[in-house]
């Protein structure tokens, strides 16, 4: 990584500000900081794709993610009464196995990414509009975009069955 | 800005997603956790729709996609949840043994 580019500088303020705050998401007392924490990585996530030249899927991330589904989380939470404010009963006594698993992920994911693609940059910077998304979506990828509306559709109705109370009871 | 970069930090982020899934005892944390894991994965679709600029855009309509399934995901999730606190009064999921003999 060449320290010498602004953008380069960018990136690593953002993601070690992601990984520091999903390091809080995974190891936090508190469920609301972990669950507000989770803003803080996402909002980085789509700081990234600015970086990468996708400002449309930066937009929807934060309409979607941040507006939407952080909230529908914190009704979780407020709902299922887990006890707000520090609570030692959250995680598992046993924390090593998980570590172990983490962190040879991590080194397979991370090290097989490094050694295949090494020093090569992204050149593809050609400004992909919103228009052409929509084009694209609408266009080459239009059977996908109908199956992903009848995924979100079905997921809907079932929730509603799932949550509402029985009529009987 | 090279490719691995990015590549390496989706890859810290899938791996802390990894170690809350398999760490937290309460639902709601799980399914945060699995929340981490889908942003990593965004994280290399755009990398890579970025990296061999296709003229379909096809990294980002696939991000676009990833958000939809990931809503329809925390939706259901959490009917679930809900639906489980209701009968158990409980939202921890070591405590859902009811299929073990």
């Amino acid at each position: 990584m060449d320290l010498g580019v602004a953008q380069n500088w960018f990136f690593l303020i953002i993601s070690l500000l992601m990984v520091a705050a999903s390091l809080v998401v995974v190891t936090s007392r508190n469920v609301m900081h972990a669950a507000l924490m989770l803003v803080g990585a996402l909002a980085g996530s789509a700081a990234l794709f600015v970086l990468l030249g996708a400002e449309f899927v930066a937009g929807v991330l934060v309409l979607v993610y941040i507006g939407a589904i952080i909230v529908l989380f914190l009704f979780g939470v407020m709902i299922t009464q887990v006890p707000i404010g520090t609570s030692r009963s959250l995680d598992h006594a046993n924390r090593w196995p998980a570590a172990t698993v983490a962190v040879a992920t991590f080194a397979v994911l991370a090290g097989s990414a490094v050694a295949f693609f090494g020093d090569e940059e992204i050149s593809g910077f050609a400004a992909v509009r919103t228009s052409d998304i929509g084009e694209s979506i609408f266009d080459r990828f239009v059977v996908p975009f109908e199956v992903v509306s009848f995924v979100l559709l079905a997921a809907l109705i079932g929730s509603i069955v799932l949550a509402r109370k029985d009529p009987e009871s | 800005m090279t490719i691995a970069q990015f590549l390496v930090v989706s890859a810290a982020l899938f791996s802390i997603g990894i170690y809350g899934v398999l760490i937290r005892r309460n639902a709601v944390l799980v399914l945060l956790s699995v929340e981490l894991m889908l942003a990593a994965v965004n994280i290399n679709f755009v990398a890579f729709g970025s990296y061999f600029a296709d003229s379909t855009a096809g990294g980002q309509v696939f991000a676009l996609f990833i958000i939809t399934v990931a809503a329809a995901e925390v939706g259901i999730g959490l009917a679930i949840v809900l639906l489980i606190f209701r009968n158990r009064a409980s939202a921890n999921i070591d405590e859902l043994d009811a299929l073990k003999w």
